[in-house]
């Protein structure tokens, strides 16, 4: 790794920050993106497909609901999801798939209830020239405890909000798969309210799809929440993927931790990071950490990892971030090798066991297993590595 | 009888300021069945020996050869040398995180055997390996060397010893940091390995502790570079009496 962890006081800090503009469900809020603005200067605009164009469209992804029977999916009007009260869309993608999909889809789960299965939402788009616009609502009742995994396969044209309200004392385990096929576009943002006391992580895993640029923020409605986000990225030759995370530390003792993790291999692979938290003046007592992990796996490939400090009060526990990029680690690669462990292969161990890291503490085993295995044809396919003796 | 022999070996680093010779013409020959220490100051090059011999990429082999039976080693990369037999136990072992010990050791006694161990009877022989270190059975799930202390690391390298069992071992102070219930079990995993009889072992140590449970045929006195002076078990017991005091004087002036 080239880039060593940084303290906190070399991370931008500013008060007024352009990063993340406000959210808004009025399209005249959200300006359409030229690509010279902070937040769209690393996405190239003409691979969207014309998506911002906003047409109207009455298409969907197949929807398939797995999961406890406890639970079900229920369609709302539009006007009925946003008086839910989630996070309202942070850019245009979301504004305008709010006011285009004719409705959201809502996965409740209800207080004081737990739930001892996953539900797994899974999306299916059917075809590039398809334009998709969703909006999906995870709400989660008080003093409940959940896991949600939401699964994207196919192609599609796709652009959502999906709110995740997490009431008091709840728990929650989410988990966004973005396992699309190799043409697809994606963007959008998923707003995370985070109740008084409540426990959320979060897991983003992108491996498919041309291009893929999501916005994930947290919030809370109370004191003493926590918000765990993970992800996973590895990208192709050519592939654009795109997280931009936004952390607003708008309550007291609240606690973050974000770690991301990527690869990226072949021509033009492009990986975007974006790390912002915000510590408001009220927010005493607080605690954060961000971090983000590149490993360069070939020549031509790019990450960009930008976290960013906002603080506004000193009265904190604790705050810290880390970004870094590089190539394998010689040390870990000559240790492996040094017990007859070929090179190629002791190199598809250390990528391995960087995501394996991590997808293990999703706590969803068939999840883990899918993702390890969508992680691992993504070795086998591009760097051409031979299978892994991996358990 | 397998004979790992170094001959006249120079190693540089490369440093920002060109390159700095650190090995100097080091001679040593270790024959299966033999255990060699070699005793020397901090920075004499005594890891640098050992990183050489198993390839790392930072040292530079200038000349000089290092043979295994005849063949040359140097001209093999890292894991061709482990599959020709050689094994280092390394000063400072590398955390790999993410990599179980269980899923590490299963895939390196697949490339050193060329086929995959059977899976009932590995678990018995790796749960076996790790109870001879007093290592509890939870290792195996833990990642390389990730969170380990410091002897943990040491017992982990002597368990890998006897696991993958290869034809000769160099210790790179793995004696370093242990107390002495673990100075006592990690030396007996030693001599078990030795005891096979057709075993060499290259033994690096700043202290003649260990020399008390494993007993050495040969020691060097490694200053600068070479090697200095050779001599019995005995050599260990006048260094611990004596320091390097004539030896790095003698370097400096030659
Ligand atoms: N990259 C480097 N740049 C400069 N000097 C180096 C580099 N690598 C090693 N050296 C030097 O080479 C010398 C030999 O180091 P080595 O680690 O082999 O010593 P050692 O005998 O194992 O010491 P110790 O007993 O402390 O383990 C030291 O003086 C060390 O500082
Ligand atoms: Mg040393």
């Amino acid at each position: 790794m080239t880039t060593q962890p940084t303290a906190v006081q070399h991370a931008v800090e500013t008060v007024e920050s352009h990063l993340h503009p406000v959210a808004s469900y009025d399209l005249a809020d959200h300006a359409l993106p030229t690509g010279r603005e902070e937040v769209w200067r690393f996405t190239p605009l003409k691979r969207l497909r014309g998506l911002l164009d906003g047409e109207p469209s009455e298409a969907h992804l197949k929807v398939e609901l797995e999961g406890p029977a406890s639970v079900r999916v229920r369609e709302l009007s539009t006007d009925d999801a946003v008086s839910l009260g989630g996070t309202a869309p942070a850019d245009l993608p979301a504004a305008l798939a709010v006011a285009r999909s004719g409705g959201a889809l809502l996965l409740d789960v209800p207080a004081e209830a737990e739930l001892d299965q996953p539900i797994v939402l899974r999306l299916t788009g059917t075809s590039i020239d398809e334009t998709v616009w969703g909006h999906v609502v995870v709400r989660v009742g008080a003093h409940a405890k959940a896991t949600v995994v939401i699964e994207h396969t196919g192609s599609a044209r796709y652009a959502a909000s999906v709110q995740v309200i997490v009431g008091d004392n709840a728990q929650l385990d989410f988990a966004s798969l973005q396992l699309w096929d190799d043409d697809a576009v994606h963007l959008g943002h998923v707003g995370i309210q985070v109740g008084r006391d409540a426990q959320v992580r979060s897991f983003q895993a992108s491996l498919g799809g041309d291009l893929v640029r999501l916005v994930e923020s947290a919030e809370y409605t109370g004191p003493g929440g926590e918000i765990v986000m993970y992800g996973v990225y590895f990208v192709d030759a050519g592939q654009h993927i795109e997280h931009r995370l936004l952390v607003d530390h708008n309550a007291p003792h609240t606690r973050s931790n974000v770690d991301y993790r990527g690869a990226l291999q072949g021509d033009g692979a492009h990986s975007v990071w974006v790390g912002n938290v915000l510590i408001r003046k009220v927010a005493e007592g607080i605690e954060t950490y961000e971090s983000n992990r590149n490993l360069v796996l070939t020549d031509g490939a790019r990450a960009d990892s930008v976290p960013n400090l906002e603080i506004e009060t000193g009265e904190i526990k604790g705050a810290g971030h880390a970004s870094t990029t590089g190539r394998f680690d010689d040390e870990q690669l000559f240790y492996l090798c040094s017990r007859g462990v070929p090179p190629e292969l002791a190199k598809r161990l250390v990528v391995h066991g960087f995501f394996a890291d991590i997808v293990r503490r999703l706590g969803v085993p068939e999840v883990e297993q899918r993702l390890m295995a969508a992680l691992e044809a993504e070795l086998a396919e591009n760097v051409g590595l031979p299978p892994a003796g991996v358990a | 009888m397998a004979t790992l022999d170094i001959r006249d070996l120079h190693v540089s680093v490369d440093t920002d300021d060109g390159a700095k010779e650190i090995l100097r013409g080091v001679d040593l020959t270790v024959r299966s069945g033999e255990t060699h220490a070699i005793m020397g100051p901090n920075g004499s090059g005594k890891s640098t020996l050992a990183y050489s011999i198993a390839g790392h990429p930072r040292y530079q082999v200038t000349t000089g050869t290092v043979t295994l039976d005849g063949v040359d080693v140097l001209d093999m990369s890292v894991d061709a040398r482990a599959r020709a037999g050689l094994f280092l136990a390394m000063q400072y072992p590398v955390e790999v995180p993410g990599v179980s010990v269980s899923n590490f050791l299963r895939t390196a006694k697949t490339a050193l055997d060329g086929e995959a161990p059977k899976l009932r009877t590995w678990v018995k022989e790796m749960g076996a390996a790790l109870d001879a270190l007093g290592m509890d059975r939870e290792f195996a799930q833990r990642n390389v060397n990730e969170g380990f202390s410091g002897g943990e690391k040491k017992r982990n390298e002597i368990a890998q010893l006897e696991l993958l069992n290869p034809r000769f071992a160099i210790l790179d102070e793995t004696d370093s940091g242990l107390d002495i219930d673990a100075l006592k079990v990690v030396s007996e995993g030693v001599n078990r390995f030795s005891a096979q009889g057709d075993r060499g072992v290259l033994l690096i140590t700043h202290y003649t502790r260990i020399l008390r449970y494993i007993r050495p045929d040969f020691v060097h006195v490694f200053v600068a570079g070479r090697v200095a002076e050779q001599g019995g078990a005995e050599l260990a017991e006048r260094l611990e009496a004596e320091g390097y005091d004539r030896y790095t004087k003698a370097a400096s002036t030659s």
